[in-house]
């Protein structure tokens, strides 16, 4: 009990802070540029510790180490593929994106491309993503406030909407810039601490926490353990056979007393109650490595799971650029210099930070077993100080990772919605600041409702899904539209058509397969690899066929986004739209000035 | 349809954007004994690449080519180094019982390595880029 006051205590004081500061930097929010793109006038370093904060999510800070504790090494791709993304970007799009002047993702491609069908064609994508990946962030945040104090899971979720959405009501980008340059260091301190303490626990520990493990190296649970089967059904894979008690359903069966397991899989149905003796084998959710020999050596899950992982490589890789919430940051640098800056800076903070979850989630494998048997591993990070430390000073620690994994999903979110709405209501509505608002509600509420509808699965694999749509849609409008001349508008229709159908289809079926007994093979969940291919060339072979319709004016644009930023071709495409008249008035000067701006 | 089926208003929106300098020259402000003797080159550069005379069109292709030949290489380099490392591993298992210091290598080479090495890659394409614009800079400037 003491721990959940703790923990709470810890959490309000991290939603206090962002009310604050969202209040402190959005007293002076009252402009669209302001709501949009914070006047575009934040330094390198604060922007990249800002985009960091925003990226970090839950499946960075709850996610990774709980794929460690289940997949073992090969989870380690997650964040590589995480932080590989900035470097695409920072190669590919940060610098040329932030010239072409656009405010956001459709209206990029607008600029580049001359048609508004393409723009609505981002805009519905933009839309996507970032509901797609708002829907773990506030699913993990129920699953984190269940398990520190066991209200139910749709809470945590409420509790994040209403919060991120009133802030951003408050003050759009300018406000959260701000929250989220503060969220990145207290994610990482959060992080941080409670892994240097529990891995000096470690080390002092006796027996340095080695568990009972049996001669296959199958673990043993080192004390009796009671585990309920949440929600959905769950698949077991036994690899040493067991006795235990059930009370509930097995493969559809109901179960009642004392069971023998032999080596196979198991299907146990919602509600069903397991009690395993002290030192009895662990089962594995189906899917995972069952022995420590498996976990610990890389690729030991045959050519499937290699597959897995190159199409992991390549959405993680690609995607980043093209997540609306990430560029949208990106659009807040004063020019393209400082943009390359910002991603490089931002390729720091983030290896700085990948180091914890791998040596939490390590740990976690030692002292949480249980978390294998009931498939929620998310919970690893948050449970992990109490276990390995039963007293205050545990409680202490487990305050601090409950409040950055808060701050965690109050980042993210906010960063989602502030992007979503700000293309909604400047592509859909006419673009004011009470659109903003009104489309920042009607965000809120649909995130919301597919948190509470759609199945709740690891938060890294959801996001993961939205990585393979962004890698597959934007990442190639973004990478032909600035370096290809011969980019079309029907041609990036098409690109964008095709690969993210395919990849929301793939999407349809495997949140289908999960609630009929897990079917479909692993290309559905992971289907970057096929899909981003076929994107590229559906792009470039309809925009060849269709060259006649290239833009007059390309060589003029591609000027725009190369030229360095001396020369002055800068136009801020949000100036010409919402500006007031002295800002159009200061940017016809600047124009003006722009060919004496050249040292 | 054709592409200029946006409509009126969007076109002229565009080209609002685009700037005036794609329809007619614009007015500039002449001052007189301007300390920098060169200014007058340099300015008839930065009006060729808007202009897009054959001249400027050349100097920005090259730019463009010299900008996407870094990132295309270093990108590549590091997606094949990315991409032998499962497929390594796949072939040659005994990799995993290698240790140092306790820990088997691959776990240091996927939990500790990239992270330098991507902003190590990130520094150097930073660096070339921002030669590049200087080179371009300076050549528009003398």
């Amino acid at each position: 009990m003491n721990a959940t006051i703790w923990s709470l205590s810890a959490i309000v004081a991290v939603a206090a802070v962002t009310f604050l500061l969202g209040y402190v930097g959005s007293r002076k929010a009252n402009t669209t540029p302001d709501f949009l793109v914070a006047r575009r006038a934040i330094p390198a370093t604060r922007n990249a510790a800002a985009i960091s904060g925003e990226y970090l999510s839950a499946a960075s800070f709850l996610g990774v180490a709980g794929l460690v504790l289940k997949d073992g090494i090969d989870a380690l791709w997650y964040p590589i593929g995480f932080t590989a993304g900035y470097l695409a970007l920072l190669l590919f799009v940060a610098a040329p994106l932030r010239r072409s002047g656009a405010y956001t993702l459709p209206d990029f491609a607008e600029a580049r491309l001359g048609s508004v069908n393409v723009r609505h064609f981002s805009t519905f994508f933009v839309v996507c993503i970032g509901v797609l990946y708002l829907v773990p962030q506030l699913q993990s945040a129920g699953l984190t406030l269940t398990t520190i104090t066991g209200l139910p899971p749709w809470c945590g979720g409420l509790i994040v909407t209403v919060i991120v959405v009133i802030n951003v009501l408050g003050g759009g980008m300018r406000a959260i810039t701000l929250v989220q340059a503060f969220q990145y260091w207290g994610k990482l301190f959060a992080i941080a601490a409670p892994t240097f303490v529990l891995f000096v626990v470690f080390l002092a520990s006796p027996d340095r926490g080695t568990q009972p493990i049996s001669d296959d190296g199958v673990i043993r649970f080192p004390k009796a353990e009671s585990i309920t089967v949440a929600e959905q059904v769950i698949k077991l894979r036994v690899d040493e056979p067991l006795k235990l008690t059930v009370h509930g359903e097995i493969d559809g069966r109901a179960a009642d007393g004392a069971v023998y397991w032999s080596r196979g899989v198991y299907e146990l149905s919602p509600g069903t109650v397991m009690e395993f003796p002290a030192g009895s084998p662990v089962p594995v959710v189906e899917g995972s490595p069952t022995n420590n020999h498996d976990w610990t050596r890389p690729q030991t899950g045959g050519i499937s799971d290699l597959l897995k992982t190159y199409s992991l490589i390549f959405a993680t890789f690609l995607g980043t650029m093209g997540l609306p919430h990430v560029l949208v940051r990106f659009y807040t640098n004063p020019d393209g210099k400082a943009a390359r800056r910002t991603a490089l800076h931002v390729l720091y903070l983030l290896g700085l930070f990948y180091i914890f979850p791998t040596v939490l989630g390590v740990l976690s494998r030692l002292y949480l077993p249980q978390l294998l048997v009931n498939g929620k591993t998310d919970a690893a990070v948050l449970m992990l100080p109490e276990t390995m430390v039963p007293n205050l000073g545990g409680q202490i620690l487990g305050a601090i990772v409950a409040a950055g994994a808060f701050a965690a999903f109050l980042s993210t979110s906010s960063g989602l919605v502030v992007s979503v709405a700000g293309v909604v209501s400047t592509d859909i509505m006419p673009g004011k600041v009470r659109d903003f608002r009104w489309a920042t509600v009607f965000t809120g509420l649909v995130a919301i409702g597919l948190a509470l509808l759609l199945p709740r699965s690891d938060a890294s694999l959801t996001v993961a899904m939205s990585f393979a749509l962004a890698a597959s849609t934007f990442c190639p409008l973004l990478v032909l539209g600035i370096w290809w001349r011969g980019l079309t508008w029907v041609g990036a229709v098409c690109g964008l058509v095709v690969g993210g159908g395919m990849v929301i289809s793939a999407q349809v079926i495997s949140v289908v397969s999960s609630y009929t007994g897990r079917w479909a093979p692993a290309v559905f969940t992971q289907p970057a690899l096929i899909t981003v291919p076929i994107a590229f060339m559906t792009m470039i072979v309809v925009s060849k066929a269709t060259r006649r319709r290239a833009p007059a004016d390309v060589n003029q644009i591609l000027l725009r986004l190369h030229a360095p930023d001396p020369l002055g071709f800068i136009r801020d495409r949000d100036i010409a739209r919402f500006g007031t008249a002295e800002e159009k008035a200061r940017m016809a000067e600047d124009k003006r000035r722009g060919a004496s701006r050249t040292r | 349809m054709s592409r200029h089926d946006a409509g009126k208003p969007e076109q002229a929106a565009r080209e609002a954007w685009l700037g005036e300098q794609a329809r007619k020259p614009r007015r500039r402000r002449v001052v007189l004994a301007d300390s920098t003797k060169s200014r007058g080159k340099a300015l008839r550069t930065i009006i060729e690449l808007e202009e897009q005379t054959s001249v400027g069109e050349k100097l920005v292709r090259d730019l463009i080519k010299q900008q996407l030949r870094s990132a295309f290489g270093l990108a590549f380099a590091v997606l094949i180094g990315m991409c032998l490392l499962p497929i390594t591993f796949f072939l040659f298992p005994q990799i995993g019982d290698l240790k140092i210091l306790g820990i088997p290598i691959p776990w240091l080479v996927l939990g500790l390595a990239p992270f330098p090495i991507l902003y190590g890659v990130g520094w150097v394409f930073r660096r070339q880029a921002e030669r590049h614009e200087r080179d371009f800079v300076n050549m528009v400037d003398r």
